[in-house]
């Protein structure tokens, strides 16, 4: 309706003339809602994204693989270097990969992984790396950019082929002037072809070792066939350092068995732990199940919602009663002219909707401040700490909303009181 | 009767407050009162006379305890509060002794005050409210604030504030009260001419002088009319006592 609408319209612009008389304290007031909504997206924005990296990271390992590692045990570590000659023996088995490939219902793939630290060579450059042994389907499940070249085949998986593929950081390190596939790395003894170039697609950066989330940089791969690297560097990996001499036999350092679907990672999980204690009276393994990870990580995030959250919800109630007492001294202040209003025919509901209106207004300020601020501030944060924040929709329609709700709830008292008035009484009011 | 239907009737208005347990003080006891249209009503009295409490219940801004108030034919007596917020606002116009100009508005706005509580299109009736400003004489002070405003000066934006939803009657309290006698003169000239061109008007004041200019007066002492001088027929009345 026209009329009723322009009596909107007037009443809003009235509201925000009687608000800039006392531009101060209207600034004032607004400052907790400010604060509060400012505080509601930035807080979100910085949980969600740091739980978006970590949930980010365990996706990439894929949630439907169930990754196992060869661990040391504990109480055999003593033993190292002590006793000369002693061979530890622990690990992961090619009987192992082959059993779970067999029996475990829903399982898709068995991925074995040797992972051997060497030095990788070239002319006069000579960089640490790791050596992973693997099968040609790697890519497939871990998730490689073949940048060059190709990566290691059935065929060379069969003739234990001198062949190799590097990580991209690798190869700029090694062949800073030549064309890494024109030539030979040498590693311990032998000499292997490069074949490919690949570049990590998941990790660029980081490695999750031992079900952590932080590990040194990935880009120093080197990936042969699996049958080369259980000829060339036998299943014995000797380490000598200052006198001491260290042994250790592990077969396979990781297993990842792709399921079918993310449905049967929750069942074959127990199965596969069933299966390996049979044969492993140690336990020299672990079991990483990205899925349950990602669900940990959900659930913590959740928490940290619930707790930024109810910080947040607390200083908007704080912004909230802060406006109350604002609006309740200004209804005392402003008796005189709700007693002239009323005696030129307002009602009493006009009257609320008048200071209601003004109460929405200084909320609604006060909310599109803070979430301009509360935008603002993730990007100085992300600028600042390299920290990633996400602001996400939802929880500045939540800020602006609370806000509004705010507006409508506290000013709903003094709105009320205004009404509630004796219109004799708010004329004689000095 | 041949005199015109009056637009306001009391009958046995009786308007009791009770203070504290049993203190009961009757402020007005059964007064009886009817106003013609075009009248120009005074009344006068001495503090506690019921004066104030008459204004009130003229202004629809209390209600009677007992009796029955016809305002332009109908019983505003026991109307509920929200009719009688439109009832006021539509028949009564106000001037105060104090202005009572709501300060943060300007001239023209104050004058609309009354039509955004009758849900008038304030667009439509801007002119309306010009018009009125030129009748006080204020057009060139449109977008002042009563601040802004000399103490007569406001008090005509008052009369055309009270003008503006062409009320059946204008009741006025003390309207010169807090004004010089010159400027009060120039107020009360302004009331009179609008009697003149048919206003009813009923004024509360203390000061004969203001009084005079009424057609009737009435004195008002002990919750009663006490007394009426008529100092000049009422138009279109036969004349004599109401």
């Amino acid at each position: 309706m026209t009329p009723f609408h322009t009596q909107l319209v007037s009443i809003v612009r009235l509201g925000i003339k009687s608000l800039l008389l006392h531009k101060l304290r209207a600034a004032l007031t607004m400052l907790g809602i400010i604060f509060g909504v400012c505080s509601v997206i930035a807080m979100l924005a910085i949980g969600e994204g740091a739980s978006y990296e970590a949930q980010e990271a365990i996706k990439k390992l894929g949630s439907d693989n169930i990754i196992l590692r060869s661990v040391k045990p504990a109480d055999d570590a003593k033993l190292t270097g002590t006793s000369r000659g002693f061979a530890l023996d622990y690990g992961l088995t090619y009987a192992d990969a082959a059993r779970i490939q067999a029996t475990i219902p829903g399982v898709k793939r068995v991925l074995p992984v040797r992972i051997i630290r060497e030095n990788a060579r070239f002319a006069q450059n000579n960089i640490p790396c790791q050596v992973l042994g693997t099968l040609p389907f790697y890519p497939e499940i871990v998730g490689l950019d073949l940048l060059r070249g190709r990566f290691l085949t059935e065929t060379d998986e069969r003739h234990q082929a001198n062949i190799c593929v590097l990580t991209a950081g690798l190869a700029q390190r090694l062949f800073p002037y030549q064309d890494p596939l024109e030539h030979s790395v040498r590693i311990d003894a032998f000499y292997y072809q490069v074949v490919g170039i690949v570049r990590e697609k998941n990790m660029p950066e980081q490695r999750t070792q031992g079900g952590q989330m932080d590990g040194e940089p990935l880009d120093n791969n080197v990936y042969v066939p699996l049958t080369t690297s259980r000829s060339r560097f036998g299943e014995m990996i000797i380490r000598r350092s200052a006198g001491s001499e260290e042994r250790e036999k592990v077969e396979l350092h990781q297993i990842t068995v792709q399921m079918r679907d993310a449905a049967s990672v929750e069942t074959a999980d127990p199965q596969i732990k069933t299966l390996l204690s049979h044969f492993h009276s140690k336990m020299d393994y672990e079991t990483i199940v990205p899925l349950q990870l990602l669900r940990q990580a959900e659930q913590t995030k959740r928490i940290f919602n619930v707790v930024l959250g109810s910080i947040a919800a607390i200083s908007l109630l704080v912004g909230g009663i802060g406006i109350m007492n604002i609006m309740l001294a200004t209804v005392t202040e402003r008796t005189r002219e709700i007693g002239i209003r009323r005696a030129l025919g307002a009602r009493k509901r006009d009257i609320t909707l008048q200071f209601l209106v003004e109460t929405v207004v200084l909320a609604l300020g006060g909310g599109t401040i803070g979430v301009v601020i509360g935008i603002l501030v993730p990007f100085a944060v992300t600028h600042l700490t390299e920290m990633k924040t996400i602001v996400t929709w939802w929880s500045v329609v939540i800020a602006f909303g609370i806000s509004a709700a705010i507006g409508v709830i506290f000013g709903l008292y003094p709105a009320k009181a205004a009404a509630e008035l004796d219109p004799i009484e708010a004329l004689r009011h000095e | 009767m041949a005199a015109a239907q009056p637009i306001i009737r009391l009958e046995g208005i009786e308007k009791r407050y009770v203070l504290g347990e049993d203190i009961e003080v009757r402020a007005l006891r059964g007064v009886d009162l009817a106003i013609t249209p075009g009248s120009y009503v005074a009344i006068m009295g001495p503090s506690g006379s019921g004066k104030s409490t008459m204004l009130n219940l003229l202004g629809c801004l209390d209600r009677p305890t007992g009796g029955r108030y016809f305002l332009g034919g109908t019983d505003v007596s026991v109307m509920p509060d929200d009719e009688l917020s439109r009832a006021r606002g539509r028949m009564i116009g106000f001037i105060f002794q104090s202005y009572n100009l709501i300060a943060q508005l300007t001239v023209i706005e104050n004058i609309q005050v009354p039509l955004l509580y009758q849900g008038k299109d304030l667009n439509a009736l801007h002119g309306h409210c010009v018009k009125l400003a030129e009748l006080v004489g204020l057009s060139d002070r449109l977008h002042h604030r009563p601040s802004q405003l000399s103490g007569g000066q406001q008090q005509r934006v008052a009369v055309a504030r009270s003008l503006v939803n062409d009320p059946l009657m204008i009741l006025a309290d003390e309207p010169t009260g807090n004004l010089d006698s010159r400027t009060g003169a120039e107020v009360l000239d302004l009331i009179d001419r609008l009697n003149g061109e048919g206003k009813t008007i009923v004024l509360v004041t203390h000061d004969d002088r203001v009084a005079s200019r009424a057609h009737r007066v009435l004195h008002m002492q002990d919750g009663l009319i006490e007394r009426e001088v008529v100092n000049r027929p009422v138009p279109g009345a036969n004349g004599g006592p109401a």
